[in-house]
């Protein structure tokens, strides 16, 4: 079994800790997981993106051009990469800044207001932590306990206020 | 009978292949006495760049290391961090540290490295057969400048003493002549200080030696002694530029 | 042992300190910047010294005073950081002094761009100094490869006293893998190396000869009775250091030759090759130079083509070419200046060539 996601964004939204956490949650339950960003000043202000992929097996190649988990977090990266979807993937849209829907008619879509959502919390910040939340509980790819145990290593001692915040964003829609 | 003089045991007996007339074997033996003084001699690494007295450490009594062109100071500043209670020199032609090298001195006084620099300033290009260097004089004759050097044509000598001395890491610069017994003298109390502010840990010293090179300069012995004094010391004024308040 | 989630950069440095590097030197550039910020702040924790060079000239002089001085020295760099390190790779090549470096190679010509590249393979095998030298290369296709490449090259450059190169890409560098980390070793003391390395310069102490390290030799005749001496060592490396590994089953109509990231992308092609019906084989260098000649002893009668796949103008294939011998025909399957084929291309071109040999 072998899962390809893509995750995109613009610079600022956290798109690269999305995928860190999900690679990282991967890594715990003990699966072969890759994580490759796009780097270089493509990265300023421009798009971020970064690829995991989660096998039971080896991962040979780290790199792909077609993906079974699509998630956008602005308009440009809908319509950049909405073609690497494989017929039957799921893509996750970020509707609280996407209006547009896509054009594709063979793949599973999943609405998610996450800056919406993040800003009712009063943390609009943590509208990544409300999408990652959604693309885990939606494909089940790692679980939420592992994702769980991923933010509480990344905020660990001292930062208990960060983590209470993010906790809830990445829960909020369970 | 009394012995009234000895060569420092910080020089090899053996003879050295610089030119008649030559000050490096002055300033190698002033170094090595100042070494041998401070009780410093087996405790001490020292690089030798490209340039004449790349072959430095035929005559030098010391662990030593030869260095790419102009790169001394870079190589000191990676043997200093190896062994921060060792005293580190290096020995550079003008070519060498104020052409070539001229980033790596910068930068290594820049850092305030506790290592020091002896820079022995003869104008002149000597190992590669007497072209013009940085500090060649105006008017001077060189291979690359046979009419002599013109500011139009090659810009004003540069001053590597009063360069250094703006920067903040080089708490030692001094200039000093090896052209007369005097001189020498002083030069030595130079080196001597040079070589305490390193111990003391102040941060980058520097000696700059106003040199001779009767060969390249077309000059007999006792007239490249008249250049530097008629010549090289006006341009090149000697003393102290910079120095910790103790010293 | 425990695994880890690391990016690239930053577990060759800690690699590099675990390995026991005291001494890192370097100067910022794309795609291994996470390297010299790693050691801004590691290397003093492990008792280390790290020095932000002026450049990467400086850097690599810095790097062959401190091992002269018998310090076990780490840089890092990127390809055209390489090209200015070739002045110090040659001096240290010649007087014998011990580093471990690291490119984290991107696309070149010139300035070129900052996306993975393997066009250094000539400046990495061939050396890009001056002079009759060699330099150990090893080409690690995962971070875990990279890890302990560079964990393990420390003795390997201290037991021939010569530089040895870890050559990886930006790809590696910027991509995270789980990985184990090896034990940390402990950083030699003034008194072991003195005694490990009785050649160091450390200061002549009680030492009965001074130590000298030295490049120049004018006279002709020494000078060859010197490069004579290097060359005798660099035959025992040639024996001693050379890796490869294979892949497929035995008696492929198609053998591919790759080196590091790009294995990998291969590896996945002959998973499409094996779905579309061709039997693919592989064979990976992990020593570039030396060159696993030996290697190719296997290829069969059934063998119909060899292909070099490189991010590279055709640098590998020279050495491809030399180990084939004119026994089968060797082909090209490449792209270059940053540009990553995908698997599929790879097959497609692979089974474009093998048509076209009908």
């Amino acid at each position: 079994m072998k899962t390809r996601m893509f995750f995109a964004g613009s610079g600022g939204q956290g798109i690269l800790l999305m995928g860190q956490m999900i690679a990282k949650a991967a890594m715990l339950e003990g699966r072969e997981v890759t994580f490759m960003p796009s780097y270089g000043p493509e990265m300023r202000g421009g798009t971020a993106n970064c690829t995991v992929i989660i096998s039971d097996k080896t991962i040979s190649c780290p790199l792909i051009s077609e993906t079974d988990i699509l998630v956008v977090m602005n308009k440009p990266s809908l319509i950049r990469f909405e073609s690497m979807l494989t017929p039957g993937g799921t893509l996750f849209i970020n509707s609280s800044l996407i209006a547009e829907s896509p054009t594709r008619d063979d793949i599973v879509i999943v609405n998610v207001p996450a800056n919406d959502r993040a800003a009712e919390l009063g943390i609009e910040k943590s509208a990544n932590m409300v999408m990652l939340g959604a693309v885990v509980n939606g494909t089940g790819v790692v679980s939420m306990e592992s994702v769980d145990r991923v933010l509480g290593y990344i905020f660990s001692e001292g930062k208990a206020a960060l983590y209470s915040v993010n906790h809830r964003a990445l829960h909020i829609n369970a | 009978m009394k012995q009234v003089f000895a060569i420092t045991r910080g020089m090899l007996p053996v003879d050295t292949s610089y030119c008649p007339g030559c000050t490096h074997g002055v300033a190698h033996r002033l170094i090595m006495e100042c070494l041998e003084e401070l009780g410093e001699l087996d405790n001490t690494i020292a690089v030798s760049p490209i340039g004449c007295s790349i072959v430095a450490h035929q005559y030098m009594n010391i662990d030593m290391c030869e260095s790419a062109h102009g790169r001394a100071p870079a190589v000191a500043s990676g043997i200093r961090r190896v062994h921060p209670d060792k005293v580190v020199f290096t020995y550079q032609g003008d070519g060498d540290l104020a052409s070539i090298g001229v980033g790596e001195i910068i930068h290594a006084a820049h850092r305030g490295e506790k290592v020091t620099t002896f820079f022995i300033n003869n104008a002149i290009y000597g190992m590669t057969g007497g072209q013009m260097a940085p500090t060649t004089l105006l008017g001077q004759r060189a291979t690359t400048a046979i009419n002599g050097r013109t500011k139009e044509s090659n810009g004003s000598p540069l001053r590597m003493c009063e360069l250094l001395a703006t920067i903040d890491g080089a708490v030692f610069v001094e200039r000093v002549a090896l052209n007369s017994p005097g001189n020498v003298r002083k030069a030595k109390k130079a080196v001597m200080k040079a070589f305490e502010v390193q111990k003391n840990g102040l941060g980058f010293s520097f000696v700059e030696f106003l040199s001779s090179c009767p060969t390249n300069w077309g000059r007999a012995p006792y007239e490249a002694m008249e250049f530097i004094k008629e010549e090289m010391i006006p341009y090149y004024p000697l003393g102290n530029f910079r120095k910790p308040e103790e010293f | 042992m425990e695994k880890v989630l690391m990016k690239g950069n930053e577990a060759f440095a800690e690699a590099a300190i675990r390995g026991g590097a005291g001494f890192y030197f370097g100067y910022p550039i794309t795609p291994q910047n996470e390297i010299p910020e790693y050691m801004s702040h590691e290397l003093e924790k492990a008792g280390g010294s790290f020095i932000q060079a002026e450049s990467e000239l400086a850097a690599v002089n810095m790097a062959y005073g401190a091992a002269a001085a018998g310090g076990s020295v780490f840089i890092s760099t990127s390809s055209p950081g390489v090209a200015l390190m070739q002045e110090g790779i040659s001096f240290m090549c010649s007087s014998e002094v011990p580093v471990v470096m690291l490119n984290v190679s991107r696309g070149g010509p010139g300035v070129g761009g900052i996306q993975p590249g393997q066009a250094d393979y000539f400046q990495a095998t061939r050396g890009g100094g001056n002079g009759d030298y060699h330099v150990p290369v090893f080409a690690p296709a995962s971070i875990q490869e990279a890890i302990d490449m560079i964990y393990g090259a420390f003795e390997i450059a201290d037991k021939y006293q010569n530089p040895v190169m870890i050559l990886a890409d930006g790809m590696l560098g910027q991509m995270m893998e789980p990985v184990s980390l090896p034990e940390a070793k402990r950083m030699a003391t003034y008194e072991e190396i003195r005694a490990n390395k009785p050649w160091a310069i450390t200061g002549k102490g009680p030492r009965s000869e001074r130590n000298v390290i030295k490049s120049l030799r004018l006279q002709p005749d020494v000078l060859e009775a010197h490069i004579h001496r290097l060359f005798e060592k660099y035959d025992r490396m040639e024996k001693e250091l050379v890796r490869y590994e294979t892949y497929g089953e035995p008696d492929p109509e198609i053998v591919f030759v790759a080196f590091g990231t790009v294995a990998r992308l291969v590896a996945e092609t002959m998973d499409i090759l094996a779905e579309r019906g061709y039997k693919a084989g592989m064979i990976r260098p992990v020593t570039l130079w030396p060159f696993p000649f030996d290697a190719f002893a296997r290829i069969s009668d059934k063998t119909r083509l060899v292909v070099s796949v490189e991010l590279s103008m055709g640098q590998l294939l020279t050495d491809v070419k030399a180990a084939v011998c004119g026994r089968v025909p060797v082909g090209l399957i490449n792209r270059t200046g940053g540009v990553v084929p995908t698997p599929v291309e790879i097959a497609d071109r692979a089974i474009k060539q093998l048509k076209a040999l009908d």
